[in-house]
């Protein structure tokens, strides 16, 4: 619920994407679309895309996909639905709970209110390609060591925040856990194991990657 | 006779242990299939139309351009022409599509006109409500006469606003059918064996023909027991369609229409004698479960018997979709009203609250003792003795500091359960029940009284639950499961040792009741070294696999029911800006025998955190005037986040005297106070009674101004 922690998800521009499914308005959609990805504005009339479904290539868990996708299609949908990678989670789907939180160029994005073509050629990476049960991220054993998790629906997400989190902040105090972590809710009130988790993985991770 | 009860303390390999949840690694991983991450081959996806009026009739209704929307496939009126729609966001149309995108292009394309009614949905209004009726009327003692009698009396207003479950995983399910009369259904449900009935019954099949399954299951919290309508629209559609059909609520509709936790209101009078003790209670209350009007009623005076007592309450009807048990039913409501009212009543008799919960804690029931012990060590890990002041900071400047304190009640009666449990000749164990995991520990919990009763490591065996072909095991509500489960897999792994040790005795020359299973091996009774490996033993079953089946054979034997909590917090509130700061809150429960110490913990801990968003920021708002909801969705339906809940402490109550009552359940229990608590601390920092939950700024903001101390 903290501003600086929902600015850390930075998702994009538009983000309510309700207003893009609206669908009615076509032309005022592409616009923001082309906007978003990059392409020439449509009111330039040129490299319009859309509505319809179209082949894109996402790249996710370091595996390339061709999927056919409607511009409008979110990447949560898109990879719930596309490409069956379940890990993250459809709860709020507003950007609000970051059950739906993946890496995007290894920033953490809420997929929900992030559109699938706004992640072409990008490198995604969702829970599944952190660890496995077998292999599993420091991050993702420490939300098993410290019960970080009840029912489990926010925790995909969860864990993805709380690994870009120590991307960033390899020595954090419970202050910045309290702020950097903001961004993603829990109903059965798992926070508790979330701190120490957050903490135990730093020590774990320290030395590695991040920083 | 077979001996079931649980073994002593300390020949415990794991019960009463810290044992990390075992499908924590799956969960962590995104490997866990919830219902909602369930993808079939051809699969639709299905999205409901819904009123958007709190009141209104059906007068046109017309699909054709829907039913003209690409990738549209089928459309199901569910309320047609006519209809009087009672609630807003109730459904009229649903619609399955090839992609939910479709799917909502078919929504979109509906048409509905409605005439629209008048609607109520004020329930604190109780004199304006149009419908109303006694939901409970009790008189103990001679309440008036106590009440004129009392040396100090203290008089005051409390309301708690409605609630949603805002389950994490929304309401729904993905239908399959195999042929015309089997129907497979993966729905997010707390009662796996529960709701092949239901579907049958309303999809006229056999009960047989209907299988449900939830291997994991994102949140419930007591909204999830029925297969409800849009579930029965799901599996129609799927018929139809002759393909499986996904359909899962909209965050909108999860908030609004799929449950909530009714109301409370009330006027409380409360009678004492100087030194404190309490003789007189008099209430009159309302609330409202919505279109249905009552959900039962808040059992007030909550816990503390007063002597003379009367309560009497209203239940109103509104044009809102029906409540739902929400996590101890009726119970946060009771405890807010009835330790605000007390700890009012302390302020008025100028005494510490703690003292005056002692001073009558007699009256309490039979966890008195419980809750005595429960408060003195409350006191010592919040330091109440040394933080406590008489009501209202004295400090300087803007920030108020207060303690406040609840106790609470539950049943927790373990559920009727079966469990079978089958030793494979490969010496593989698994025990299958038709329960279901909602995140509380099911699947550990059970798995450990198998590894505790065969002195098998947990790795070495699997638990199968969230299916009804299982054995038969009763809903998760209550805090009825762990009691009900634990009892159901001790007995049938009890009876599929006996069994194996029938097999194994010739080979190690000793009859049956001479073998024990030890360390992962079968052995004569202290002698090792005439003893098989597991596996060596699992070997002499044959070429077919054992089975072997346990009842819960109900309480008194391994579980019991009836547990005491306290708690207290810490609160700081800015009387400049009204915001409650959480700065710490103590948990003491007691729940009998405790199975794994580390998820009863998390149990306890997860509670608090719920408890602090019901007392500080969760309100279901609607608006008198349009008959809305007008925050449906999880930006405005506020739950706290990790900065928000300040120090937890939690201090589970065991040693002999909980042991020996068996297991009893904790979902409930340790929700029911935080609320008072945290009420009651804000009335202590600041002086002043806010009256209603939650404790959202603008009202502390009000409350000073009717009249504070601060």
């Amino acid at each position: 619920m903290s501003k600086e922690g929902k600015e850390e998800h930075g998702t994009a521009n538009v983000s309510r994407r309700d207003f893009l499914r609206g669908g009615a308005a076509g032309a005022v959609t592409t616009g923001l679309l082309q906007r978003i990805s990059g392409a020439p504005s449509a009111m330039s009339g040129h490299g319009v895309e859309g509505p319809g479904a179209m082949s894109m290539k996402l790249k996710v868990n370091g595996r390339k996909h061709r999927v056919e996708l409607e511009p409008r299609t979110t990447l949560l949908d898109a990879l719930r639905n596309h490409l069956d990678l379940t890990g993250a989670k459809k709860v709020c789907d507003r950007g609000t709970c970051g059950s739906c939180t993946v890496l995007v160029d290894g920033k953490p994005v809420y997929s929900c209110s992030t559109l699938a073509i706004e992640a072409r050629g990008k490198d995604i990476t969702t829970v599944e390609g952190l660890g496995t049960p077998e292999r599993m991220h420091p991050v993702q054993e420490a939300f098993v060591d410290n019960d970080a998790q009840q029912c489990g629906f926010c925790t995909p997400g969860f864990v993805i925040a709380c690994k870009a989190f120590l991307d960033r902040h390899p020595n954090p105090t419970l202050e910045q856990i309290n702020t950097g972590l903001g961004g993603n809710l829990c109903r059965c009130g798992t926070y508790a194991g979330i701190r120490p988790a957050v903490m135990q993985a730093a020590g774990v991770l320290k030395g590695g990657t991040n920083g | 006779m077979a001996d079931y009860s649980w073994p002593e303390a300390s020949k415990r390999r794991y019960i009463g242990k810290s044992v990390s949840r075992l499908d924590g690694p799956l969960k962590v991983t995104g490997v866990a299939k919830y219902s909602y991450d369930v993808n079939r081959s051809g699969m639709l996806f299905a999205k409901i139309l819904r009123c958007p009026h709190a009141h209104a009739r059906i007068t046109g209704l017309d699909t054709s351009a829907a039913e003209a929307v690409p990738g549209v496939k089928a459309i199901r009126v569910t309320q047609g022409v006519g209809t009087e729609i009672k609630w807003e966001l109730d459904e009229v149309a649903t619609v399955a599509a090839e992609t939910e995108e479709a799917a909502e292009d078919g929504v979109r394309a509906i048409r509905v006109d409605y005439e629209v009614l008048s609607h109520f949905v004020t329930e604190e209004d109780r004199a304006n409500a149009p419908d109303q009726e006694v939901a409970r009327e009790e008189t103990e003692g001679d309440p008036a006469a106590a009440m004129a009698s009392a040396d100090v009396r203290s008089k005051g207003f409390y309301g708690i606003a409605p609630i949603t479950h805002c389950c994490m995983e929304s309401h729904g399910q993905v239908c399959e059918w195999e042929g015309e009369d089997k129907l497979n259904a993966w729905c997010s449900t707390q009662a796996v064996s529960g709701l092949p009935g239901q579907f049958a019954d309303k999809l006229g099949l056999p009960t047989a023909n209907v299988r449900v399954i939830t291997p994991y299951m994102g949140g419930g919290f007591g909204s999830k027991f029925s297969a409800d309508r849009w579930g029965i629209e799901c599996a129609e559609l799927a018929r139809q369609e002759n393909a499986a059909v996904k359909l899962f609520l909209e965050r909108d509709a999860e908030l609004a229409v799929a449950g909530d936790r009714p109301s409370a209101y009330a006027t409380i009078e409360v009678g004492a004698k100087s030194d404190g003790t309490i003789t007189a209670w008099i209430s009159e209350s309302w609330g409202s479960g919505g279109i249905s009007g009552s959900r039962g009623s808040p059992p007030v005076p909550y816990v503390f018997q007063v002597p003379n007592r009367k309560q009497t309450h209203h239940s109103i009807v509104i044009n809102k979709a029906t409540a739902r048990a929400w996590r101890a039913p009726n119970h946060p409501q009771a405890c807010f009203l009835t330790m605000g009212a007390l700890e009012d009543l302390a302020a008025e008799l100028k005494m510490d609250p703690l003292d005056l919960f002692l001073k009558n804690v007699s009256i309490t029931g039979p966890r008195a003792d419980t809750y005595a012990e429960e408060l003195e060590v409350g006191a010592g890990l919040i330091d109440w003795r040394r933080n406590w002041h008489p009501r209202g900071d004295s400090g300087r400047g803007p920030v108020k500091r207060g303690l406040g304190l609840g106790l609470h009640t539950w049943g927790g009666r373990a559920h009727q359960s079966n469990c079978e449990v089958v030793i494979f000749p490969d010496g593989n164990v698994e025990a299958r029940l038709g329960s279901q995991d909602l995140g509380t520990g099911t699947i550990t919990v059970v798995a450990m009284i198998l590894g505790e009763t065969l002195d098998l490591p947990l790795d070495a065996v699997n638990v199968r639950i969230g299916d009804s072909r299982f054995p038969a095991s009763g809903g998760s509500g209550g805090s009825t499961t762990v009691g009900g489960v634990t009892s159901s897999t001790r007995r049938a792994a009890v009876n599929a040792l006996e069994q194996l040790l029938e097999r194994v005795a010739p080979s190690l020359g000793v009859s049956a009741d001479q073998l024990e299973a030890v360390g992962g091996r079968v052995q004569v009774k202290g002698n090792p070294a005439r003893s098989l490996s597991w596996r060596q033993a699992a070997a002499r079953i044959g070429p077919s696999p054992m089975s072997a089946t346990g009842k819960n054979p109900g309480p008194g034997k391994l579980s019991d029911s009836g547990v005491g909590g306290i708690q207290m917090a810490d609160v700081s509130v800015d009387v400049e800006t009204g915001i409650v700061k959480i700065n710490k809150v103590v948990a003491v429960q007691d729940c009998g025998l405790i199975i794994d110490m580390k998820l009863s913990e998390s149990q306890v801990y997860g509670s608090l955190i719920m408890g602090i968003a019901y007392a500080l920021c969760e309100e279901k708002v609607l608006d008198p005037v349009s008959g809305k909801m007008l925050n449906p969705d999880m930006e405005f339906y506020k739950l706290p986040g990790i900065g928000d809940i300040g120090e937890l402490v939690v201090h589970m109550m065991t040693g002999p005297e909980y042991d020996k009552r068996g297991v009893i359940g904790l979902g409930e229990p340790p929700v029911i106070s935080t609320g008072a608590a945290i009420s009651n601390a804000v009335a202590n920092a600041i002086g002043v009674r806010v009256p209603y939950m939650p404790v959202t700024p603008n009202r502390v903001l009000e409350a000073l101004e009717r009249g504070g101390a601060a």
